[in-house]
């Protein structure tokens, strides 16, 4: 049987951390009540015309150096047109000629091996960042034959980003969407957060013979964490390879990620091949953004956007992160991926470094084994860890200073966690854990053991 | 004679004491009573009017008015947004819609001072050069009631009386030309997509200013074609349309397509040497259809320049003869999309249609949309289709650059200002006009107009002489982009040479000759 080669790529959107949306000045909030945040604008009422938010453009700007890519100096806005009763003007306005920025990449890395030890970067390359409306909710209330429609959501910003097909898996597509989100969230440019709709993914999935051409690709909907990406996208690739292998054919569609049921179906209320009839926006003119060898002299400062000046100020990417804490702390690669993976890790695990005489090299074995699996047991998240950093750090200097023995600092560390509020040295007095230091009441125990055996 | 006066002229007048802004208002809205039966209003805001007209009362007292527009009837067409007043676009969609928000061009009126009379008469959404087809009926051009119209107009026969014969105002702005040319009010605002507002204005013999394009704010101003669309201004006379402009120009950040310099409001010279002038003449506006008079006339006003020491040259814009088809494209793929908006859902008129979303939505576009809309919704779509798309919409693009271009050629070469008809023929018997439909007459009608939207140039109609049936007919002077003070001085000049006569309404000289019989209102108590 020949194998299959799987294709995997992604179209995410990312929602834009800013105060108002994209296009008006009404707020961007997470649970408001209902049709609280609709500006004349959002309920498309006649008359009514975009104005361009500028903390969006820098958004993009930003994710789009982020991600290597060229920054369009002049992009374009059309409409996409669809009705829809979470679409009020019967058009999204969005980038589809001349998208803000192109051609970027991004890396990720992946454990693989029989002990999941060895890290493997990968590379997966960025068609295009675009900016656009996000559209409003409509919930379908059958028991009463109504649909509801919330416009708050409505016109909130959206950075598109298209990943190129050039993931192979579900692991790889999780690995690349895990990447992103922490890049978007050290930028600030969005929140990303997936159970919040910050972040959504469609996946799009095809599989071939090697020396073919691509197969026919079906589009993969409704996947609400990465976890379920990685599963619907190797669900997926698995049912085409079956069908395929049975002789039959797979459907260009849309298929929807049923998470119970842990598999893809056909979309009942699929867009279908639809003709958006893309048109220029024209009431907005080009975007064209400037950098410092560009930006004209008397230009007013507030009015334009310089791609150099972002670029200056761009925070240290997860990559430039890991790099950092590997040479400095001497820890290992793979380390650093799990320190940024959780957030707030890194950070603790940098305070404790700070209070304790404990190399970085041994204490990231506490952070990372002790520490995560107790977090992991009891589903918390390290702001919620009932043992601190300076608790953690008291512990591991009882440790170092030879007072305890590694298993007593064990025994200790799992007292802690009952977050009694007791101190280390507590526990340790308590518990009678202390390593015994003197030499006379050493041999005094083990005269007394040899003296009880002679007995036997 | 105030309701007869120039806008200047009753704002100098208000200065003055001589008449007060709440006389003024009530005289306005006693003529619009009893000139009902030219169907120019589809509103009547008399409440919020005689309020507005006591506030500036009150400032004149305190000698504090606000500028020359304070106290001064105005009258709006109705695609512009009117917070609280009705605002229906002449549509079974938008019947009874009360917007929120003021126009921009509508509040900067209202910060100004000026007394919002009501909304006036159009073609649905603003589609058609007749102002016939709208929900409110055909409005009727006032000077179907004129003694020079009824004088030189032969009676076909004794049955025939005034109800029959009456003439079309044109369109689509017919509600404001109508309102302004019948002394109702001192100014209106129309909008102008391919000549709206000129080609009513030539129709009623009244002064029509389209401005360049991104120099007044559409915020507001429901759209037909975001791309050409433009605010227009309809007064008697060409000083008075510099005064609205003055008003009404400059950056508004709730429109992006706004320019962002600013504008600096001027009065107009009164040239007297217009030997350093060229005036260019385009040849192909010499279009098939041109009345023999209009054509005479049009030659009539060169010879005047020419006289009168001005340069005048033959020129060619030679892309003028696409410009139809081009804004036939164009006009219907905005349409489309612009028009997809009114799905019932958020405002306007919803079926009750219940069976599905889709089903409500076709349903409530079907009841209301008029032929007209619906007709260019469809053919928009059409060219807006992926395989259609490059060789329709983005073709004509390209033909709208081209004859963008042919303007900018004209004007690189010396030229200052274009002169042209404004329309084919004077205004037709309403019951001629509406043997064709009403794609077929905006195509007629809107040869002469239409290119000025491409290009994005200001163009205004300045009343010339009446035609043999007693008409109006007008002439249009093309400027370049932004130079409006240009060319409305041009436009004065021509303005006081021929001297278009006043028109001679019987009930206009009821309402301003009489006694004011109305006995002095409540707000005086």
């Amino acid at each position: 049987l020949a194998p299959w080669i799987p294709v995997v790529g992604l179209e995410i959107h990312a929602q834009i951390s800013s105060n108002s949306k994209l296009f008006s000045g009404s707020q961007v909030q997470f649970a408001a009540p209902p049709n609280s945040l609709v500006s004349f604008f959002d309920a498309s009422l006649p008359g009514t015309l975009p104005v361009l938010n500028r903390r969006c453009v820098e958004a993009a700007v930003m994710t789009g150096l982020a991600l290597n890519c060229s920054i369009n100096k002049k992009s374009l806005f059309d409409r996409k047109h669809y009705f829809y009763a979470d679409l009020p003007a019967g058009y999204q306005i969005t980038q589809q000629r001349v998208p803000i920025a192109v051609n970027g990449s991004l890396s990720y890395s992946l454990c693989i091996g029989n002990k999941m030890s060895q890290l493997v970067t990968k590379t997966v390359r960025i068609k295009q960042i675009q900016l656009e409306q996000d559209s409003g909710k409509s919930l379908h209330d059958d028991t009463r034959c109504q649909t509801l429609v919330d416009l708050n959501r409505a016109g909130v910003g959206l950075m598109e980003v298209v990943m190129e097909p050039d993931m192979c898996c579900g692991e790889e597509a999780a690995a690349a969407v895990r990447e992103l989100q922490l890049i978007l969230q050290t930028l600030g440019s969005s929140q990303a957060v997936m159970a919040e709709g910050q972040l959504r993914v469609d996946a799009n999935v095809s599989v071939h013979h090697p020396g073919e051409p691509y197969g026919v690709r079906t589009e993969v909907k409704n996947i609400n964490s990465i976890r379920f990406l990685a599963k619907a996208v190797d669900y997926e690739i698995q049912r085409q390879i079956e069908e395929l292998e049975n002789g039959g054919t797979v459907l260009n569609e849309t298929r929807a990620f049923d998470s119970k049921l842990g598999c893809t179906v056909p979309m009942r209320d699929k867009e279908g091949k639809q003709d958006y009839r893309f048109m220029p926006e024209p009431n907005l003119p080009p975007l064209i953004l400037y950098d410092t060898k560009s930006l004209p002299a008397n230009m007013n400062h507030q009015q334009v956007i310089n791609i150099d000046w972002i670029q200056e100020r761009l925070p240290d990417l997860p990559s430039v992160k890991r790099e950092k804490l590997v040479e400095q702390y001497e820890i290992l690669p793979e380390h650093s991926f799990t320190l940024l993976n959780e957030d707030g890790l890194a950070e603790f695990f940098e305070s404790v470094v700070k209070q304790t005489q404990m190399k970085p090299k041994k204490v990231i074995g506490w952070i990372l084994n002790d520490l995560l699996s107790y977090l992991k047991l009891h589903s918390l998240t390290v702001k919620e860890s009932p043992v601190s950093s300076f608790l953690l750090a008291d512990l591991l200097n009882l440790l170092e200073k030879k007072e305890i023995s590694s298993t007593a600092a064990k025994r200790v560390l799992a007292e802690l966690w009952k977050g009694e509020g007791k101190t280390p040295l507590e526990i340790v007095t308590e518990q009678k854990l202390e390593l015994l230091q003197d030499q006379k009441e050493l041999e005094q125990i083990c005269q007394a053991v040899i003296d009880g055996q002679e007995d036997e | 004679a105030m309701l007869r006066a120039s806008l200047r002229q009753v704002s100098a007048a208000l200065k003055e004491g001589r008449v007060t802004p709440t006389e003024l208002c009530q005289r306005c809205l006693a003529l619009i009573r009893s000139t009902k039966f030219l169907n120019a209003y589809i509103t009547i805001a008399e409440e919020t009017a005689l309020k507005q007209a006591e506030e500036s009362e009150e400032r004149y007292k305190k000698g504090q008015p606000l500028g020359i527009l304070d106290g001064i009837p105005i009258a709006v067409k109705d695609n512009f947004n009117t917070a609280g007043i009705e605002t229906t676009c002449a549509s079974n969609m938008l019947k009874g819609y009360i917007s929120p928000y003021n126009a921009t061009v509508v509040q900067k009126l209202l910060d100004h001072g000026a007394v919002l009379l009501g909304k006036t008469n159009l073609d649905e959404f603003a589609m058609g050069s007749g102002s016939t087809d709208g929900v409110f009926g055909p409005v009727r051009n006032p000077w179907s009631y004129s003694k020079q119209y009824k004088e030189k107009s032969v009676p076909k026969s004794h049955s025939e009386d005034e109800e029959s014969g009456w003439v079309i105002t044109g369109g689509s702005s017919g509600g404001s030309a109508a309102a302004v040319s019948s002394f109702t009010c001192f100014a209106a605002l129309g909008s102008d997509t391919g000549g709206s507002t000129r080609n009513p204005a030539a129709h009623c013999g009244v002064v029509g200013l389209k401005p360049t394009y991104g120099l007044i704010s559409r915020h507001g101003l429901i759209p037909l074609v975001n791309s050409m669309d433009v605010p227009g201004i309809l007064t008697r006379c060409v000083d008075d349309a510099a005064v609205l402009l003055g008003s009404l120009a400059g950056h508004d950040p709730k429109d992006s397509t706004t320019i962002q310099d600013d504008f600096k409001p001027f009065e107009l010279p009164n040239l007297t040497d217009v030997s350093k002038l060229s005036i260019g003449i385009p040849k192909e506006y010499h279009a098939p259809g041109l009345s023999s008079e209009i054509l005479a006339l049009w030659s009539k006003a060169a010879d005047l320049f020419k006289n009168a020491g001005a340069k005048v040259v033959e020129v060619s814009l030679p892309h003028t003869r696409y410009s139809i088809v081009c804004y036939h494209v164009l006009c219907t793929a905005e349409v489309a999309s612009n028009m997809a908006r009114f799905d019932g859902l958020e405002y306007g008129h919803r079926s009750d249609m219940k069976d599905s979303t889709e089903s409500m939505y076709a349903a409530t576009r079907r009841e209301g949309f008029n032929d007209v809309v619906r007709g260019r919704i469809l053919s928009g779509n059409y060219f807006l289709l992926k395989q259609n798309y490059e060789k329709y919409f983005v073709k004509a693009q390209k033909v709208r650059r081209l004859i963008a271009n042919d303007f900018v050629k004209v004007f690189r070469s010396g030229v200052d200002v274009l002169l042209t008809p404004t329309t084919l023929s004077d205004a037709a018997p309403y019951t001629e006009f509406i043997q064709e439909d009403n794609r077929t007459r905006s195509a007629q009608d809107d040869i002469l107009t239409q290119a000025a939207n491409m290009a994005g140039l200001p163009a205004i109609n300045v009343p010339t002489a009446l035609s043999e049936r007693g008409l109006p007919v007008g002439l249009q002077f093309i400027g370049r982009s932004f130079q409006e003070k240009q060319l409305l001085t041009v436009a004065k000049w021509f303005e006081k040479q021929v001297q278009f006569p006043v028109i001679q309404l019987e009930v206009v000289k009821r309402h301003d000759n009489g006694v004011f019989q109305h006995q002095k209102s409540a707000s005086f108590s």
